[in-house]
Formats: structure tokens, C-alpha cells, sequence
């Protein structure tokens, strides 16, 4: 499997220079009550995606969330659908995403006659945007050096921190030696990590800036009385968020931390980076942090993720648009019963099969194989759960969100 | 655990080899305690300290949320041993 370090696939060429490793298009609506009508246009129609946003009253993380997602490697070109009353503009949407080089096309429901004569519209132009982008997006070589990856862990059971993380943790050694960017995030996942977590620090600034996350969740925490352990976790074993946070750490492998990033911004260079998604302190205090997996993998995806890596004990069943989802398990039972949705069995680890430098090396065999086109066990099964909600963070401009 | 165990002997691999003697079942990814901890003593995992003991735990004893706790979450005292489910949210389901 060493040879997937050297191997080389064909990618999709955007105009700010990053490479895609899917040609999409994307359909973003821009309240939850044009959110029918943009998965119907969806529906049936190849390599065709939706994201949205549900509230009607806007809110800048989720614009600049959509619009990082709209100008993401993987997306060619995007229509975005609105009703005609929220405050969330599908027009400045569409125009962000042409300034970007992008073909963009929207329309509001209220101009377009209702449901099925919408529904006939949008299709006429993901038709024409899909002919467009397929035809007229440079194809370009790729290797791991071109990937950023991100990775969280859900459905966490004893076996994520033995074997599944450190598995992503092998992987992302070599990722980041490849020249690549990993990116791991949930820092309130490394509540009880503070000395162990800043050893690891790049440079003073990221050592600054992870002491700064660090602080701000651990006030988030316990402001809001929500740490980030489940039921689940529990019953699998784990006993206290302390101890989560062990697991959940393994996945940053071994190799320096570069610096905190925000949703929706690029890392600022090669190497490891942590994704702070905790929201800032705010007047309508902090919120909710990530309500449930599917919008942590949504912040990786808004940071250039072209592929993300999900590991989990006792088994999920969710995958993601934009970006191909690989699923990792540490738990082999959990490989066995979820055949159809799990990609990698790290559970061989556990069982003496295979070393975790080993299991590294395979896992950036499948990686290469998924983003060189092979889908991944949730785009088998179709799988595009998608979620964002509301949250206060300091969002960085789209120049640095997106590199227009 | 890195498999289901029942009541005996369990085989310990790794840096802390041999054998251990567990007086009740411990379930996969359940952890066991390898030596005598002290109530209040920090309960340590891989060298990072993962809470307190709350009561006096004995090697070979089971080590979960009857007997360890957060020291940052005061909410990990609550949930049921078994299951991990919340018991201070009830009321919200009648």
C-alpha cells in the first residue's frame, strides 16, 4: 500500500487554483421553505447535490458556511433557489459564486409559478450547468499532496480511541508528509487535554491561538452545562469527557499543530490544523455548538476538505454532500453488522492483524482509490445527510474563506 | 477490554502484562482498574488524568460512572450505569 503515497489520479481543475476530486453541481436553498422544491430538482439527477439554510432571518457563519460550500474543489457550478421573502439572498449567492469563476445561475419560487413549473426550471438548469462543467473544467493530476482531509469521530465507543482514531492518526502522519493538509476539529473534544495539546503547538502563534480555542471551549462548556459525551459513548465504555477527549486527540497523529482555523476558512498552508466550530461568545449568548455530527462534517467540508473521514465505535449511518464520506470503525463487530456503510475495519489493529503504521498505509490507499473516483460506502448507498443551524462565529472574509 | 470478559481472569497486553483478576463482568471498551484507587484519587488513562475516583475502587474492579467522575462535567454523575441515558431529564418526558 506504500504506493498510494506515490499515486496519481485525475482531478477537476477550479479557478483559484485548488483541485476537486468530484465535478459537481450544487442546488442551495436559501430558506426551508424552498428546501422541496431544490431536492426535487436534485432528485434523479447525476452528480447533482443540495445544501440550504432552514432559517428565514439570515446569519453570517451560515452564509459564509453555503458560500464556502458553493466554492468548494469539488463544486463546478451552483443554482441557488430562494421563496422570494427570506433574508437570505440567492442572487448575492449566485454572484459570490460566478466571482469565483464559477458558472451561477438562481430564481425565487414566487417568480417562477409554484412547485412543479420550479421543480421544471431547476432541472432545465442543473442540465445546462452539468453539460457546462463537464465539457469545460480543466482536468488536472492529483496526489496526496493536493488533498486537505478532515476527520471527526461520532458514535464513539471504547474502540475509537484504541484503534479507529489512532488509525486516522497513521494516516494523517503521512498525509501531512505527503505535503497534504489534515484538519481535525472539535476542540470540545480536547476538554481535559490543555498541557498535552499546546506540547504539540507549531510555533508560539499556534500555540497562542490553541490556548485561545482550548479556553474558549472549556468557558462554552461550562457555560452551557454541555460537554460533548452522549449516552452512547457511555454504554461503549467511556466514562467521562476527559477520557473521550484521549480518544478523540489520537486522530491528530503525531506531527506539529500549524494553527487554528475557523469555519468556512482554508488552512494557510500544508501541514496539521485544528478547526475551532465552537461559537464565539455572543449577546444572544454562545448557542449550541455542533448539534449533531452531520454539521461537523459540514465546518470540515466548508475548510476545503475534498474528502472526510468519519471514525465511529458503535456505528452511524450518515454520509455528506460535497464531499465523499469515508466511514472507519475500530470496532470489527460494528464492521461485520455495518458491511454495507463502513469503508475501513481498524479493528484489525486490535486484534493483532495489522500494525497502526500498517493500517495508516492502507487507509491512504482507500483515500487515493475514493478521491481518484471510487465511491465511498455512503455515496453507494446515497447518502448526503445534511445539516446547519444557527451560530455566532467571527467569520473570516470570503477572500480568506474561499482564496477567490 | 478490547473483548467482552467475563468473571476470572483477564489477560493484560501491552506496557502492563500479565493477568488480572476481575470479580465482575467488564464489557468490550470498559475499562478495568489495575491497581487499588483511593476515593478522590485521580483516575489515570494512557497518563492523562480522565477524573476522580468517587468512592474506593479495588484492582480488577470494573471502572465506569459508578465509581468515576468528570472533574469538569457535573453532569456525569446522573446518567444511568448501564445505558449512559440522562435520568435528570425525566420530568421533560411526562
Amino acid at each position: 500500500m506504500s504506493d498510494a503515497l506515490a499515486t496519481s489520479w485525475t482531478g477537476f481543475l477550479r479557478p483559484d487554483g485548488r483541485k476537486g476530486v468530484r465535478n459537481l453541481v450544487l442546488v442551495v436553498y436559501t430558506v426551508e421553505c424552498a428546501q422541496h422544491v431544490s431536492y426535487a430538482i436534485a432528485n434523479g439527477e447525476e452528480d447533482t447535490h443540495v445544501i440550504g439554510f432552514p432559517g428565514c432571518y439570515d446569519n453570517a457563519y451560515a452564509i459564509r458556511l453555503m458560500l464556502a460550500l458553493a466554492r468548494h474543489p469539488n463544486v463546478g457550478a451552483v443554482l441557488s433557489v430562494g421563496l422570494g421573502c427570506e433574508y437570505t439572498q440567492p442572487e448575492k449567492i449566485a454572484d459570490a459564486v460566478r466571482a469565483s469563476g464559477r458558472p451561477a445561475e438562481w430564481f425565487f419560487i414566487q417568480e417562477s409559478g409554484g412547485t412543479r413549473t420550479s421543480v421544471a426550471k431547476g432541472k432545465e438548469i442543473v442540465t445546462r450547468l452539468r453539460a457546462q462543467i463537464r465539457k469545460e473544467t480543466p482536468r488536472v493530476p492529483m496526489s496526496l499532496a493536493d488533498l486537505t482531509v478532515g476527520c471527526e469521530c461520532g458514535g464513539s465507543d471504547g474502540t475509537s480511541g484504541l484503534a479507529g482514531n489512532p488509525a486516522v492518526g497513521a494516516f494523517f502522519d503521512l498525509l501531512v508528509n505527503a505535503g497534504g493538509r489534515a484538519v481535525f476539529e472539535e476542540t470540545v473534544e480536547m476538554i481535559g487535554l490543555r498541557e498535552h495539546m499546546l506540547a504539540r503547538a507549531a510555533s508560539a502563534e499556534a500555540k497562542q491561538q490553541l490556548a485561545a480555542a482550548y479556553d474558549k471551549a472549556e468557558r462554552y462548556c461550562k457555560s452551557v452545562r454541555q460537554w460533548s459525551v452522549s449516552p452512547g459513548n457511555f454504554a461503549g465504555g467511556l466514562t467521562t469527557i476527559e477520557e473521550k477527549s484521549l480518544g478523540a486527540f489520537a486522530k491528530s497523529g503525531s506531527r506539529p499543530i500549524q494553527g487554528v482555523i475557523r469555519v468556512a476558512e482554508a488552512p494557510r498552508g500544508p501541514g496539521l490544523w485544528i478547526l475551532d466550530s465552537v461559537p464565539d461568545e455572543h449577546f444572544m449568548q454562545f448557542g449550541y455548538t455542533n448539534p449533531n455530527d452531520t454539521e461537523g462534517l459540514m465546518d470540515l467540508i466548508s475548510v476545503g476538505s475534498q474528502i472526510v473521514l468519519f471514525v465511529t465505535g458503535r456505528g452511524s449511518v450518515i454520509g455528506s454532500p460535497v464531499a465523499p464520506l469515508v466511514k472507519i470503525t475500530g470496532n470489527s463487530a460494528t464492521f461485520r453488522a455495518m458491511a454495507d456503510d463502513m469503508d475501513f475495519d481498524a479493528g484489525r489493529v486490535l486484534a493483532g492483524e495489522l500494525t497502526l503504521a500498517q493500517a495508516g498505509r492502507e487507509l491512504a490507499g482507500l483515500v487515493a482509490r475514493v478521491a481518484a473516483g471510487e465511491p465511498s460506502k455512503p455515496e453507494q448507498l446515497g447518502h448526503r445527510e445534511y445539516f446547519i443551524m444557527y451560530k455566532h462565529q467571527e467569520t473570516p472574509s470570503l477572500s480568506e474563506g474561499c482564496r477567490a | 477490554m478490547i473483548d467482552d470478559a467475563p468473571v476470572g481472569v483477564i489477560e493484560l497486553i501491552g506496557a502492563t502484562h500479565g493477568e488480572i483478576v476481575a470479580p465482575e463482568n467488564i464489557a468490550r471498551g470498559h475499562k478495568v482498574a489495575l491497581r487499588d484507587i483511593k476515593a478522590n484519587e485521580a483516575v489515570v488513562k494512557y497518563g492523562v488524568r480522565i477524573g476522580h475516583a468517587t468512592k474506593p475502587i479495588a484492582r480488577g474492579a470494573w471502572v465506569h460512572l459508578h465509581n468515576l467522575a468528570s472533574d469538569l462535567d457535573d453532569r456525569s454523575g446522573t446518567l444511568d450505569l448501564h445505558s449512559g441515558a440522562p435520568t435528570d431529564t425525566a420530568t421533560a418526558y411526562v
